[in-house]
């Protein structure tokens, strides 16, 4: 008997709960650590980047309308799927990123585990940054967070789980919806967490996931006058590029998370800085009833 | 070069001498119109989603959003509709991007007859036509004296174009000639306002039947031949819209005058409208491209082809925030 071929895989976008091919039909190939063919990944154009948003923001009354409670649950289940595919992660974190087994296993649970935190905050948070006002009137008055809308999320380009976990979900929870620009030479775990998406109750279109140059589509994500904020944690180092995102995203007042100038250690704790990054602030005065 | 389906046969059942002999009687007409040559429907539809993978760039683009631009009318027609909306939708019909002043303005207004009064004080003066609905809109069900009247109060209280409904009823019973009179009375109540007349292709069940309702306006006197009310579902199509530029181009062959053709509901996207653009060349020619032959019915458009606009101008993909509902 012959020696059986491996099975090697061509990934596609996700785009509004669907996998479509990038409309410009190009693919790159992703290499692991040691400069090995690992998967060919679908090389994203600015039209894919539109398509996103425009799905991102079609997801965008369900997902922020739904109620805290549930969108938690559904938080939930995607970390019990994560679980699921644990395998398969800490295999491509590990070749992705060439750590050793151990050290790649470490880096799964702990962003399992940022997911499972950040999920508990999808009913909490208004408590936390919420608040009734004392004022001096016959009123209720109440602050409450709002999420922000579409938010671009630019993911950090070396740590391609725990980095991605961190940045994705704190701009999901409250109930924005995203647009996920993958890391370029690492895209594989963003890859399968939107297969995982996919098969855990969360609403099509809510994360839309782009692989290729970021080049390509974060100027296209930064200028659109369709969303609302953008995280350049993806740009990390970059100042020059993440300069001119941020010059693009002025022109509609998107919230801007902005680039340091190092990818950060994301094993630190992670606070609330990045759920806070992507909420408004709706104040209401509401007459006392007698 | 478009297919001339039939176009031969039409001729040769029509030498001119005759055209106003088809419709001395219900006889003739129908003797006529069954007489069409039958529309290739796997034909049409392959030509359709031919012509509709086109790629309109660039220059070829922004000229064709202008002219699509151009030739919107911009229609409500909703029963919620009031005063106020219909104000508002005539200031976007003359302005439709406040920040942009090279924008053109739009062909016409669409509303209810009772609300003309108020579309064309708004519009007064402008060039931008006030288009009414008439005859018991949607269905066309009351009787002829009433669809006169309807027309005629739309007319005085200031309409430049009426849109009437066919009696797809008695066009579907084979009442050609009732529904030929009716047509005519109306475009006689009309008086000098363009009649558009809707024959609701999503009623009429086949091409072969939009064919016949075509040329059955026509000869009776239509201005323009319109596929939908906006009511009915499917409205307008690519290859219905095909069908009914192969008519006009054909009844222009044959008598001389000219018809305009207006595909109304469902239009919603640039994309689409820059399809039924390519199709209205390539398919009548290039002297329908022009807002006093081709309208598109429609509302939600206008803001998209807006945003291609600016898309073009400013190279960032813009939002809908930043353009009025409607």
């Amino acid at each position: 008997m012959s020696e059986r071929l491996a099975v090697k895989k061509t990934y596609k976008l996700a785009i509004g709960g669907k996998f479509p091919r990038s409309e410009s039909g190009r693919s790159y190939q992703v290499a692991d650590s040691a400069g090995e063919f690992l998967a060919n990944a679908a090389w994203a154009s600015r039209k894919d980047a539109r398509d996103a948003v425009a799905a991102a923001r079609k997801a965008f009354p369900g997902w922020s309308g739904a109620t805290a409670y549930n969108r938690g649950q559904v938080l939930y289940r995607v970390a019990e799927v994560m679980e699921g595919r644990r395998a398969q992660f800490v295999d491509e974190v590990a070749r992705g990123e060439g750590l050793a087994r151990q050290r790649a296993e470490k880096a799964v649970d702990e962003a399992i585990d940022r997911w499972v935190w950040y999920a508990g905050w999808a009913d909490k948070i208004a408590h936390v940054v919420g608040s009734s006002n004392s004022v001096a009137g016959p009123y209720f008055d109440f602050s409450v967070p709002e999420p922000t809308g579409v938010v671009a999320v630019l993911a950090p380009q070396r740590s391609s789980l725990l980095g991605l976990v961190s940045v994705l979900a704190p701009a999901v929870v409250s109930g924005n919806t995203v647009v996920l620009a993958a890391s370029y030479e690492r895209p594989l775990p963003a890859i399968t967490l939107s297969e995982v998406l996919a098969t855990s109750d969360v609403p099509g279109g809510v994360v839309n996931v782009l692989t290729g140059r970021v080049g390509d589509t974060a100027p296209a994500l930064a200028s659109h006058m369709d969303v609302n904020a953008i995280d350049l944690a993806g740009a990390a180092g970059d100042t020059e590029h993440a300069h001119e995102l941020e010059l693009a995203a002025a022109e509609n007042l998107k919230r801007v998370v902005r680039a340091p100038g190092a990818e950060p250690d994301w094993t630190a704790e992670p606070g609330l800085e990045r759920i806070t990054a992507h909420l408004e602030t709706k104040t209401v005065w509401h007459p006392v009833g007698i | 070069m478009a297919p001339r389906l039939g176009k031969v046969t039409v001729l040769s059942a029509l030498d001119d001498a005759h055209l106003a002999d088809v419709t001395t009687s219900e006889a003739s007409l129908r003797r006529f119109l069954h007489g069409l040559p039958g529309v290739d429907e796997v034909g049409a539809e392959a030509r359709a989603a031919g012509l509709s993978t086109r790629s309109i760039k660039t220059t070829a683009k922004q000229f064709a959003i202008d002219l699509a631009i151009s030739m919107i009318d911009l229609t409500t027609l909703e029963g919620q509709d009031t005063p106020g909306k219909v104000r508002a939708l005539c200031a976007k019909a003359l302005r439709p991007d406040p920040t942009d002043r090279d924008v053109p303005r739009v062909a016409a207004v669409c509303v209810y007859p009772d609300l003309v009064g108020v579309a064309a004080e708004a519009l007064a003066g402008s060039g931008v036509k006030v288009a009414s609905v008439a005859t018991g809109f949607p269905s066309g069900r009351t009787s002829l004296a009433v669809k006169e009247a309807d027309t005629r109060e739309a007319v005085a209280a200031g309409a430049d174009e009426v849109d009437m409904v066919i009696d797809r009823g008695a066009f579907l019973a084979g009442h050609y000639r009732q529904v030929f009179d009716e047509i005519a009375t109306v475009k006689q109540a009309a008086g000098a306002a363009h009649l558009k007349v809707i024959l609701e292709t999503g009623e009429l069940a086949t091409y072969d039947n939009v064919r016949r309702a075509s040329w059955l306006a026509m000869l009776a006197g239509a201005d323009f031949v319109k596929t939908s009310t906006g009511k009915v579902s499917p409205a307008a199509t690519l290859p219905v819209t095909l069908v009914m530029l192969e008519a006009v181009r054909d009844f222009r062959d044959a008598s001389g005058r000219q018809v305009g053709v207006k595909p109304a509901g469902g239009i919603r996207t640039s994309k689409d409208a820059i399809k039924y653009l390519v199709v209205v060349n390539e398919t009548a020619g290039e002297d329908w491209l022009d807002p006093d032959w081709f309208r598109i019915g429609a509302s939600s458009l206008l803001n998209d082809l807006l945003m291609q606009r600016q898309k073009l101008a400013t190279g960032r993909y813009a939002g809908p925030d930043y353009f009025t509902l409607d």
